[in-house]
């Protein structure tokens, strides 16, 4: 009897596990413990999310704009000496983990700020991104003929001129807010999602699933949105979430070299650009912004790296 | 009111194909791959279509369906569904059409089904997708006759408990969203069971890669019986499974044809499965229809020379003697024969053969031929 219960026991488990997204993710953290920078990725890019959600509850989300002249450059971190000559020791009980800066603001607390703002319009960017190009791309593969090659065509356009100079130029004629920055630099980047999106769809759409679809009578819109999306979105994703770091990148590339709407925007690029006059004074203003932007996007970059194994059919089982 | 006018139409034939001519423009020139085919389907019958590979078999299905590819051209001729001509609709009237009055299912089933959507989303999508055809449908499987269609039984326990609110729905009452969802659902589950799928509720949970070949072939055929179509083509769908399992599809089709009040084409190249299944059978031959019979007619009684070939190349295990075949191999179509195709090949040529192209004539009663020796 007892034999009969103990292997009855394990098959009902199995049942319950062998479909659905217990599975998925069951497989998910067996390719992560498998590979161990890809955890290290997920967990930087993870913890950066957490970060973002609660940086309300570490930091007031208005000390950016308080400035403390007083405070200005100084550094009282015992953990490290910098053997700097006009270094100040910053008056008063309070340690400064990361430093201040030249307004006299907490570096460490600057950071905190600036990750959730960076990665806020990462998201927006790969977002928007993502869903022109699914649309766009789709309707391109699946139509064919003259609006296909309309669009294709358009992103062409796009495509020839260098990004990083279009979304400055851009930048230059919209001005200078966060917004606009954003919408420029989203207009550098939506063309390529649509040729990877249309490039998916091309092949996909040839599936003898599609023509079982038709053959049942179902709509244009049914079947591109519904089925043949669903089947060649996931390149889509792992390219988004790759993006994510050099969104990042590319955004502080941009307010680095000046687009930066006010000097005290707690933003990574921005952060470091106030540093630069200070590199040999207090080089903290641009070592820890900097390494916070390699950091993030190398994470989101591992990150991607695994989603892509986790998605990759070839890789399966 | 789908329901009722199929049984006020009385007219014999659901399917009359008449000279139907179809070219496939290639690089290479233009392939004749259909040169007047002429076919009728009997309401309720199966009919088997019979011919080698490249025959024009499933340019046939794919016309009837028009679902043709894209450098593929209809000639001339007329596809009647019940006296329509499916080649005169528009393509949205088509796909209405497809959805509700003609279903097919492909070769190979591993590849016809979504690979990332489970089966029951898959087979409820196809009930809901038009919601007015869906509302009728709940209201018949709530009425005797849907059952009694099924031998006698209610179709499923649970849509029998739902007997009294499927009995007020209207093809034209308003239902919530979450009663569609669940009365999809048991519908779907009754079209599961219905091909003797095992274990239905679960295999509804699964995706297609969770199934075997069989499995997933009786899915696609659940998924055809729930559009409820007047005609059912079935291309080879045997093909890429093992032989015990065709032989289980082969028999849960004739059931299910009894059942759901539909007529089959049967296209397949094994005339074993004519002999078994078929009530007539159609022979193909380079893009004609050479001969129509009953099937035993046809197996006691071969007319055209093809036809005799083939039954004669069928190895017998009490016959001794070598295996017999037909000479010469399937003429290109790019430059098909002259007159009619056949007669490179058939030893009974004469001079006239590669001048005229002969129609298809009645010999006897249901007995149609399309062979120069038989007049015409």
């Amino acid at each position: 009897m007892t034999r009969e219960s103990s292997s009855s026991a394990p098959s009902k488990e199995e049942r319950k596990s062998s479909h659905g997204f217990r599975r998925e993710v069951r497989y998910g953290i067996h390719l992560l413990r498998k590979n161990p920078i890809v955890l290290l990725g997920s967990i930087v890019a993870l913890g950066s999310i957490v970060l973002s959600l609660s940086s309300g509850l570490v930091v007031d989300q208005n000390s950016w704009k308080t400035t403390h002249i007083a405070l200005r450059l100084c550094w009282n971190n015992p953990i490290v000496n910098w053997n700097l000559r006009n270094v100040y020791d910053c008056a008063g009980p309070t340690t400064y983990t990361l430093g201040t800066d030249n307004y006299g603001r907490d570096v460490f607390r600057m950071i905190i700020l600036a990750i959730p703002l960076d990665l806020r319009i990462s998201l927006e960017i790969v977002l928007s991104a993502v869903l022109i190009g699914t649309v766009f791309g789709g309707i391109a593969a699946y139509a064919g003929g003259t609006l296909d090659e309309l669009i294709l065509r358009l992103t062409d356009i796009f495509l020839a001129i260098p990004s990083l100079l279009l979304a400055i130029v851009l930048a230059t004629i919209l001005g200078r807010t966060l917004e606009n920055l954003t919408l420029s630099v989203l207009i550098t980047w939506w063309p390529t999602y649509v040729r990877l999106m249309r490039s998916q769809v091309l092949t996909e759409k040839e599936k003898p699933y599609v023509e079982a679809l038709r053959a049942v009578g179902a709509g244009r819109f049914r079947i591109l949105f519904r089925h043949i999306v669903p089947n060649s979105i996931y390149p889509i994703l792992v390219q988004g979430t790759l993006d994510i770091g050099s969104v990042i990148l590319t955004f502080s590339a941009l307010t680095f070299i000046g687009f930066s709407p006010s000097p005290l925007i707690p933003e990574l690029g921005n952060l470091v650009n106030q540093g630069i006059e200070f590199v040999f004074t207090a080089p903290w203003l641009i070592i820890f912004p900097g390494l916070t932007i390699f950091i993030v996007s190398l994470g989101f970059n591992l990150l991607g790296d695994g989603i892509r194994d986790i998605f990759d059919p070839r890789l399966r089982r | 009111m789908a329901v009722m006018s199929r049984a006020l139409v009385t007219k014999d034939a659901v399917l009359e194909v008449k000279d139907l001519r179809v070219d496939f423009h290639t690089y290479a020139g233009d392939v004749k791959a259909l040169n007047g085919v002429e076919l009728t389907v009997k309401r309720g019958e199966i009919l088997g279509l019979v011919g080698e590979s490249g025959c024009g078999k499933s340019v046939t299905a794919l016309s009837i369906v028009g679902l043709l590819p894209q450098n593929a051209e209809v000639v001339s001729g007329e596809i009647l569904l019940e006296g329509r001509d499916l080649l005169r609709l528009t393509k949205e009237e088509m796909r209405l059409a497809r959805l509700g009055e003609i279903a097919i299912v492909f070769q190979d089933p591993a590849t016809y089904l979504n690979p990332v959507i489970n089966i029951g989303a898959q087979i409820t999508e196809i009930l809901t997708s038009d919601r007015r055809r869906f509302q009728v449908e709940l209201v018949s499987a709530g009425l005797k006759d849907f059952e009694g269609r099924v031998q006698g039984k209610p179709l499923s326990p649970a849509l029998e408990k739902e007997g009294r609110r499927l009995r007020s729905i209207t093809p034209s009452s308003r239902m919530r969203r979450g009663e569609v969802k669940r009365l999809a659902k048991l519908l779907a589950l009754s079209y599961l069971r219905m091909v003797k799928l095992p274990d239905a509720a679960r295999v509804f949970k699964m995706y297609p890669f969770e199934l075997s070949g069989g499995m997933r072939q009786r899915a696609i055929i659940a998924m055809a019986l729930a559009r409820r179509p007047k005609l059912l083509l079935a291309d080879e769908i045997t093909t890429a499974l093992d032989v015990t399992v065709q032989a289980q599809i082969l028999r849960l089709l004739k059931e299910l044809k009894e059942k759901i009040d539909a007529s089959v084409v049967l296209i397949t190249h094994d005339l074993a499965v004519v002999a078994e299944l078929c009530d007539r059978a159609a022979v193909m031959y380079a893009g004609n229809i050479v001969e129509v019979a009953e099937v035993k007619e046809l197996f006691a009684n071969p007319l055209h020379p093809y036809t005799k070939g083939l039954l004669e190349a069928i190895p017998r295990p009490d016959s001794r003697s070598e295996l017999k075949s037909i000479a010469g191999s399937v003429p290109d179509l790019l430059f098909p024969p002259t007159g009619c195709r056949f007669h490179p090949r058939c030893p009974f040529a004469f001079d006239r053969c590669p001048k005229v192209a002969p129609p298809l004539v009645e010999v006897s009663p249901g007995h149609l031929v399309a062979c120069l020796l038989y007049g015409g």
